[in-house]
C-alpha cells in the first residue's frame, strides 16, 4: 500500500525531537515508525503516523518545515532471509530505492517502508508478488 | 515623450557647463548664509572663489544627516521664512525629524523633475494617475501630485491605505497609472486576487514605485500580478523628494535630473571618489534649491553611475537600483560585501523572501563568513542529497557573486530573530 510519510527538517539541537513527538502526541497522532537521516548540521526526521495530513498541519503551525512524501509499505515474513528475497525481487525488476526502513508489526511479519525513485514501477513489481509482499488495509491499520 | 529635451539630451559638455555655473552660485549662497557650511569650508581652508567649476566639487566638505538634525528645525535654510512656502519632514524614526523648506521656485523645480520622471515612465497627459503615496509631511504624495498636474495628466489624490477604495476608484475612474510603494503594489495585487478581480479588466498600465528598496524579482512579481510596467523612482526629502531620478521605459537605471542634483559616487571608507562605474556611496549636491541647498549629502545608498547614452535618447546620467546601504557594508578579506547581495542570490534561488543571517568571525588573522539560511517549505526536501545539493548551490552562487567563500548552514524556520521593521541580517563578531 502507498501511504503518506511525514518528513520534518531538524537542526542538530538537543530537545528538537521531543518537541516534535510532543506536538504529535498532543494532537492525538500515533507514530508507527520513524527514522532520522542525519548529516553534520541537520537531520531529516521521517515518520509513519496515523494521520499524516493532520501531523503536517500541526507541525507547520509550530513553524517546522514539513513535507509529506509517498512511500510504499511492504511486508515480509519475520524470518531470516526474507528481506533478501524482497530486495532481490526489486533489484531484478529494476527498482531503485532512495531509502528504506522497517518495523515489526507482530512476531510473524515485518513492515518495510520503501521510498523508490519510481513509486509506480515499484508497485507493479510488488503486485507480481502480491501475496508475499504486498501489504493492504486488511493487514495493517495505521 | 521627453519633457525637457534640451536638458535631458544635452551633451556632457553642455551639462558640465550648466552644473558649473549653478554650483558656483550655490556655494556662494551657502557660504554666506549658513554658519555651519561656512565653518566646515573654513576648516578645509576653502573660500567660495576656490570653487570655479563642477570639477572642484570634490574639494567641498560632506553633509550628513546629523548636520540637519543639529540645525533642527530651520538652521540650514538660506532664505527668510517669508520666502518658504512649504515644509516637509522625514519620519524621524531615529531621533528628531529632518525638516526641509521649499520656496516657490523650489516647488516649481520639484514639479518639473517629477514631470520629467513621469514622462520617462511613459506617462502622458491623457493618463489618470492614482497617487497612493501618503500625503502629508512625507514627500511622496504631494511630490507626485504636483508633477502629475504639471504634466497635464489627471491626478487622483487618494493618498495611502484604504485598499477597498483604491480598487473601487481604479475600476470606476479607470486609473491608468498607480504611484505607491512597491510593497503596497504587491498588497494591492493580492487584494485584487482575493476580490476575484482580473487585473486585465483594469486600465492600469504603469506603476511608479519608490520610497523603499526593492529587487528585480519584486519587479517581476509586480509586473506579472498587476499586468503593468513597474518603474523605479528615487528620491529623498533632504534633496527634494521623489523625482531626483527615475527609470525610463527601458528600465536600465534611473536617470538623474543632474541639472538640479549632481550625483557622485564615493568610497564610504576613504571618502574619495571611486573609479567610473564602480559601486560606492551615492552623494548628491543640489544646485538650484533655494530653501535648503545641500552640498555633498551622503545618502548612504550604494549604487553606481552609468554615463552612456540611454536607448531612450536621454543623456542624463543613470544610477542603478540601490544595492544596499553603506552603513551595512562589510569588508571581508578585503572584499566589500553587502548583505543585500546575499539576499539577491537567495531570492534568485527561491523567488520568495529569504530569511538569513550572516555571521562574521575572525579565526587567527582570517575572516570567516558563515551564512545561516532558514529552510522554508519551498526549499525543504525529504532527501538528504537534495538538501546537501541546495547547500552547495547557495555556497557556489554566493562565492561567484561575492568572490569569497562562505560556510552555509541550513537552519529551521523561524529560528532567525525577526524584529518589527528592519531585520537584523549581520552579526560581526570580529574584534578589529
Amino acid at each position: 500500500m502507498i501511504i503518506k510519510q511525514v518528513s520534518v527538517f531538524l537542526e542538530n539541537k538537543s530537545g528538537r525531537l521531543s518537541e516534535v513527538t510532543e506536538i504529535l502526541g498532543n494532537a492525538g497522532i500515533n507514530i508507527s515508525a520513524f527514522t532520522i537521516a542525519d548529516t553534520s548540521d541537520f537531520g531529516i526526521l521521517r515518520l509513519v503516523v496515523s494521520d499524516p495530513d493532520k501531523a503536517r498541519e500541526v507541525l507547520k503551525e509550530n513553524a517546522f518545515s514539513v513535507q509529506t512524501t509517498e512511500v510504499i509499505l511492504a511486508k515480509t515474513p519475520n524470518t531470516p532471509g526474507s528481506l533478501t528475497r524482497l530486495l532481490k525481487v526489486l533489484n531484478e525488476g529494476g527498482s531503485f530505492i532512495e531509502y528504506m526502513y522497517a518495523f515489526s508489526m507482530d512476531n510473524n511479519s515485518a513492515v518495510i517502508v520503501l521510498r523508490p525513485t519510481n513509486i509506480q514501477k515499484c508497485m507493479q513489481i510488488l503486485e507480481t508478488h502480491r501475496d508475499e509482499f504486498l501489504l493492504n488495509d486488511e493487514h495493517y491499520q495505521l | 515623450m521627453i519633457w525637457n529635451e534640451k536638458i535631458e539630451c544635452a551633451s556632457r559638455d553642455e551639462m558640465a557647463a550648466i552644473q558649473s555655473e549653478r554650483l558656483v552660485k550655490t556655494v556662494q549662497r551657502v557660504y554666506h548664509n549658513i554658519p555651519s557650511y561656512r565653518a566646515k569650508m573654513q576648516e578645509k581652508g576653502l573660500v567660495p572663489g576656490d570653487i570655479k567649476n563642477v570639477d572642484d566639487l570634490v574639494k567641498l566638505p560632506f553633509t550628513i544627516k546629523t548636520d540637519l538634525r543639529d540645525n533642527y528645525p530651520f538652521g540650514m535654510f538660506t532664505v527668510p521664512m517669508s520666502e518658504i512656502v512649504r515644509l516637509h519632514a522625514s519620519s524621524g524614526t531615529t531621533g528628531k525629524p529632518t525638516v526641509v523648506g521649499y520656496t516657490r521656485n523650489d516647488l516649481q523645480m520639484w514639479a518639473e523633475v517629477v514631470t520629467r520622471s513621469l514622462c520617462m515612465a511613459g506617462v502622458h497627459k491623457n493618463d489618470i494617475v492614482q497617487v497612493a503615496y501618503g500625503y502629508g509631511l512625507f514627500t511622496g504624495g504631494l511630490g507626485l501630485h504636483y508633477g502629475t498636474e504639471n504634466l497635464g495628466a489627471t491626478v487622483i489624490p487618494i493618498s495611502g491605505g484604504n485598499t477597498q477604495k483604491q480598487i473601487q476608484l481604479m475600476q470606476d475612474f479607470g486609473s491608468s497609472v498607480i504611484a505607491c510603494t512597491p510593497s503596497y503594489a504587491l498588497y494591492l495585487a493580492e487584494a485584487l486576487q482575493e476580490m476575484g478581480i482580473d487585473p486585465e479588466s483594469l486600465k492600469l498600465r504603469v506603476g511608479i514605485f519608490g520610497a523603499e528598496p526593492w529587487s528585480e524579482n519584486m519587479r517581476k512579481e509586480i509586473e506579472a500580478k498587476l499586468k503593468i510596467k513597474a518603474i523605479d523612482i528615487y528620491g529623498l526629502s533632504e534633496i527634494v523628494g521623489p523625482g531626483v531620478s527615475c527609470e525610463c521605459s527601458h528600465q536600465a537605471g534611473m536617470h538623474v535630473n543632474e541639472d538640479h542634483f549632481i550625483p557622485e559616487i564615493i568610497d564610504p571608507e576613504t571618502l574619495e571618489p571611486v573609479a567610473p562605474g564602480q559601486i560606492g556611496e551615492l552623494v548628491f549636491s543640489t544646485i538650484t534649491k533655494e530653501g535648503i541647498p545641500i552640498i555633498r549629502y551622503r545618502t548612504r545608498d550604494l549604487t553606481r553611475l552609468i554615463y552612456d547614452k540611454c536607448e531612450c535618447g536621454r543623456t542624463l546620467v543613470r544610477m542603478e537600483k540601490c544595492m544596499g546601504r553603506s552603513d551595512d557594508m562589510l569588508i571581508i578579506r578585503k572584499v566589500n560585501v553587502f548583505p543585500s547581495q546575499i539576499k539577491s542570490v537567495l531570492l534568485e534561488m527561491s523567488e520568495t523572501e529569504p530569511h538569513y543571517l550572516l555571521i562574521v568571525e575572525r579565526e587567527g588573522t582570517l575572516d570567516i563568513l558563515k551564512l545561516m539560511v532558514e529552510v522554508q517549505e519551498q526549499f525543504f526536501s525529504d532527501e538528504v542529497r537534495v538538501l546537501e545539493a541546495l547547500r552547495k548551490k547557495i555556497k557556489n552562487n554566493i562565492q561567484s557573486t561575492l568572490g569569497i567563500s562562505v560556510d552555509v548552514k541550513l537552519v529551521e524556520p523561524k529560528t532567525i530573530e525577526r524584529t518589527a521593521g528592519k531585520a537584523k541580517r549581520v552579526i560581526d563578531n570580529r574584534k578589529i
